[in-house]
């Protein structure tokens, strides 16, 4: 479960980022996970409450928000645009999973499904940011 | 908005004694093959090594060490490397196979940040990483992700290789980015001079590699590589530098 991975940075970068604002409990992170991620949204929760829980009171009760962003691609050579739904309908569970460790490789299972191509553009929808990071001042 | 995966990498790479970058610029010039035999002499020497192969869209180390088709790595908390050849290795093939990997710009720093920040090496003495062929996506985003890196150069006497290896040189020196030295890759004797050039381009020389006309037999047979001349060569070369 790379997941753990994942949470394992968000943990670490919320952390230092309270810890640069000098607040004394962080409250809130708001996490989002683009949907070529392939993240497993149940596994991804365990592993920051468990991360979290190494981290002592600084971090008790922190509330985690997650929201997926749906993945949106364009095709480069039609202008074709298509989503999500679209490309993991018809994707073998090899192909998933090899999405799920490397999104990029979204480039070599799926094609424009106006024209063939496999240059196609990401607008949305892959890597994982923290929208935003909330806590209290003392 | 910030990206998490950026502030891991660190942390990644913390258990890793030395990464060292094969580059030179040009394609061609032995970059892949000097990468990997870096990798096997350095295990054959009792170390705990990595081998990346980050030519992500002409990955090539696969083929060198005799692997066509990849495994997925392991998962445990990250992906695990697997062990080729006593080797820790990974390479883009574990997931794409032998399909076409169309990737543009984004798709690769993307990519990079995906598997540096994923990825568990454990503890190791050298990470080598065989970089692709430019002054690109690769090369450029790695410097943004860590400046715990050194780079063994290549490059082949031929004035084209040389025009591409100086700019990666100039690029690394304004950086301020350690060069351990060059090497000059596929030597035969109606080439001379560049052993100069690599000395007045203040970068420390390294020692020649022959061209070596059987060399493509030995490709796909890591074992029966490491008798030949070429490595007894490299490893006289690298004694002193790793």
């Amino acid at each position: 479960m790379h997941e753990w991975s994942l949470a394992e940075a968000v943990v670490e970068t919320a952390i230092d980022f309270a810890k640069k604002k000098q607040l004394t409990k962080l409250t809130k992170i708001k996490i989002r996970v683009g949907e070529l991620q392939q993240i497993e949204e149940d596994i991804f929760r365990y592993a920051l409450s468990e991360i979290l829980k190494l981290k002592g009171d600084f971090v008790k009760d922190t509330e985690i928000e997650i929201e997926e962003e749906e993945v949106v691609l364009k095709c480069r050579i039609c202008g074709h645009v298509w989503t999500g739904k679209e490309i993991f309908n018809i994707l073998g569970e090899d192909d998933k999973e090899a999405i799920h460790f490397l999104p990029e490789v979204a480039h070599t299972y799926t094609k424009c499904p106006s024209c063939g191509s496999t240059d196609f553009e990401i607008i949305k929808g892959r890597g994982l940011y923290i929208d935003s990071i909330t806590g209290d001042k003392s | 908005m910030i990206d998490p995966r950026k502030n891991i990498i660190k942390e990644r790479l913390e258990s890793i004694k030395r990464i060292v970058a094969v580059s030179g610029g040009k394609g061609g010039i032995g970059k892949s093959i000097i990468s990997t035999l870096t990798a096997l002499i350095l295990k054959d020497d009792g170390k705990n090594v990595g081998l990346l192969d980050m030519d992500f869209t002409s990955p090539s180390t696969h083929i060198i060490l005799g692997q066509e088709k990849l495994p997925f790595p392991k998962e445990e908390k990250g992906i695990i490397p697997l062990n080729i050849d006593g080797l820790s290795y990974l390479s883009i093939v574990s997931y794409t196979q032998d399909n076409p990997t169309p990737l543009r710009g984004e798709d690769i720093t993307n990519a990079i940040l995906e598997l540096f920040a994923i990825t568990r090496w454990g503890n190791l003495d050298y990470l080598i990483l065989d970089l692709p062929p430019g002054i690109g996506d690769v090369l450029l985003e790695l410097l943004v992700l860590t400046r715990k890196i050194e780079f063994l150069l290549v490059t082949t006497p031929s004035s084209l290789s040389w025009q591409t290896f100086i700019k990666v040189v100039r690029l690394l020196k304004e950086q301020n980015i350690p060069i351990i030295g060059a090497l000059l890759n596929m030597v035969n004797s109606s080439t001379y001079g560049f052993e100069e050039k690599i000395i007045s381009s203040g970068v420390r020389y390294l020692g020649k590699l022959d061209f070596y006309r059987d060399l493509e037999r030995y490709i796909g047979k890591p074992d029966e590589i490491m008798d030949t001349a070429m490595v007894k060569e490299l490893k006289d070369i690298l004694e002193d530098v790793l």
